[in-house]
């Protein structure tokens, strides 16, 4: 195929590829290369992504049931993982996570403990719960399934997840790595001079000002940011028969 | 060697307010709830409750109970945010030591150890050294790969003057055997308290001979007291006995306080309060 032809066929796959989708595999690219490590996501998307990548590129990863046990893809058991395990596997960093966020600011800094004053929160979300811990021991990566100013803040009211520079201030960047956030509008790095959040690519259909005017700080955005890989044939299949048969990507996922 | 069994009510007469008291379980998973509604009928107030929380935290929140609470988080699980712990903490009810999971664990440890603290890899450069001001930390007198010397929080024991803890099983000595999935942390509550009540799904004499050895969690060395109290978890899970109670838990959690206690809680007994769960139960079919 020639260069035009072969953006056109890519066109036309593009448009028979839903948004969801696009998000599914941007979430599965987080575990490419991470070894014989468990893939912790709490989220769906995020989940479809660990369970696309094990079922595809990286056979050697270790999932969850959700509560104490490690499962192969089939559900059937193939380890013990308490909480007091799982948390040795955290700091021990054999282990990836992707959390979300109800904040989250330019250097990575999380929230998810409460919004406004700590001290008298106008609304009490979860907690900091394992937050700090995640961030200074294993890698994490953020799954923002609505990329908004709510969440994409200037400067997040509680951090529970540490960002850059609050690690880097802290002394605390021996284990610290935040190798990707994804949202429903693209995908996003600190590979920076500063480490502030750049977009590393957006996702088909997502303009770059669209991504501007959805994030609450000024997001690094080089001249010619590419789009995120398209699904394989045999990537589609397995997300639509496979591992989300019943469409719940697209309740997470809404926009278009 | 002595029985340990009482009854719920003897339980909290050997407590008192302005108490430090740890309780199991982990989010709406086999919490002591037995006990907690025993604390509820009681007096008992202006307690530390130190806990992985889940309705024991809302419950004893939204009844006004609570002067401090020690927790990483507080959810139903199923249901993430719990409603009556959010409703207290917006209306600023209660202080809070606002810890990591992982803080919370060696908190645990050190406690059970008998050693003033444990150095942590967590909290540092989060706000949870912002909000606990009294958060110290320690160097490792031993240089790294790299010839520092890393810093770390220095998570204070977090000692107990009691702990509630529900299991499947418990002999009279007050021997306890979990057959669930995770032990969460009840062995460790224990040892981190000076006194430990244990309730039981069902009360047995020995644990036979077939028994699977990495079940029996929790000791009589560091036991007080033994209840038993079948479905004593309600509405949170305590498998393989039982699950969690969905449409219960989500009723709880869309129903106004007052509404709920008055109907569930202002009975006499924990029997009132199970008579009044299956009445409710009726009604839904």
């Amino acid at each position: 195929m020639t260069g035009a032809a072969a953006q056109g066929a890519a066109a036309q796959a593009a448009t028979l590829i839903s948004r969801s989708e696009y998000c599914v595999v941007a979430c599965a690219e987080a575990w490419r290369d991470n070894g014989e490590i468990l893939a912790a996501a709490m989220a769906p998307v995020s989940s479809f992504g660990a369970r696309l990548a094990k079922r595809s590129f990286a056979p050697e990863l270790l999932l969850t049931d959700g509560e104490a046990m490690l499962v192969g893809l089939d559900g059937e058991v193939e380890g013990w993982l308490p909480y007091r395990r799982h948390l040795t596997m955290v700091t021990g960093g054999k282990r990836h996570v992707m959390m979300g966020a109800s904040q989250i600011d330019r250097y990575g800094n999380q929230n998810i403990s409460c919004v406004g004053d700590w001290s008298r929160p106008a609304r009490q979300l979860l907690g900091v719960r394992g937050a700090p811990v995640n961030t200074l021991n294993n890698p994490v990566s953020y799954w923002i399934p609505r990329h908004s100013p709510r969440v994409f803040v200037e400067r997040v009211d509680m951090v529970s997840g540490v960002g850059h520079d609050r690690a880097a201030a802290a002394g605390a960047t021996r284990f610290h790595r935040i190798p990707r956030v994804v949202s429903d509008l693209g995908v996003f790095d600190f590979e920076t001079p500063d480490r502030s959040m750049r977009l590393a690519s957006l996702h088909p259909g997502v303009t770059v000002d669209r991504v501007r005017q959805a994030t609450g700080f000024d997001l690094v955005i080089g001249d010619d940011v590419p789009y995120t890989r398209e699904p394989t044939a045999e990537e589609l299949r397995l997300i639509r028969m496979v591992i989300d048969p019943d469409g719940l990507r697209d309740r997470e996922v809404t926009a278009s | 060697m002595s029985d340990k069994t009482m009854t719920p009510e003897e339980v909290v007469g050997r407590l008192r307010s302005g108490m430090t008291i740890g309780i199991g379980g982990w989010g709406s998973r086999r919490k002591p709830m037995a006990l907690v509604r025993a604390l509820l009928r009681s007096e008992i107030t202006d307690l530390t409750v130190i806990s992985y929380g889940g309705p024991d935290v809302g419950l004893l929140a939204a009844a006004g109970r609570i002067r401090r609470l020690v927790a990483a988080f507080t959810t139903l699980d199923s249901i993430p945010l719990e409603p009556h712990f959010r409703a207290a903490r917006e209306r600023g009810a209660f202080a809070m030591t606002e810890l990591d999971e992982a803080m919370f664990m060696w908190g645990l440890h050190a406690a059970a150890n008998r050693l003033p603290f444990l150095p942590v890899r967590a909290g540092l450069g989060s706000d949870v050294m912002t909000v606990n001001p009294e958060l110290r930390t320690v160097r490792s007198p031993y240089a790294d790969d790299e010839g520092g010397y890393e810093e770390f929080v220095a998570v204070p024991a977090l000692r107990m003057e009691a702990a509630l803890v529900h299991v499947n099983r418990a002999d009279r000595l007050g021997n306890g055997q979990y057959l669930g999935p995770d032990p969460y942390f009840d062995d460790l509550f224990c040892e981190a308290a000076d006194t430990a009540y244990v309730s039981c799904e069902r009360l047995v004499d020995g644990f036979g001979s077939d028994t699977v050895p990495q079940t029996l969690l929790i000791g009589r060395h560091c036991v007080t007291g033994v209840v038993e109290t079948p479905n004593g978890a309600h509405f949170t899970s305590c498998v393989p006995d039982r699950d969690r109670d969905e449409p219960f838990q989500r009723m709880y959690a869309t129903t106004p306080w007052s509404v709920f206690a008055e109907r569930f809680l202002s009975g006499r007994s924990e029997d009132d309060y199970q008579r009044a769960v299956q009445a409710w139960h009726e009604e839904q079919r």
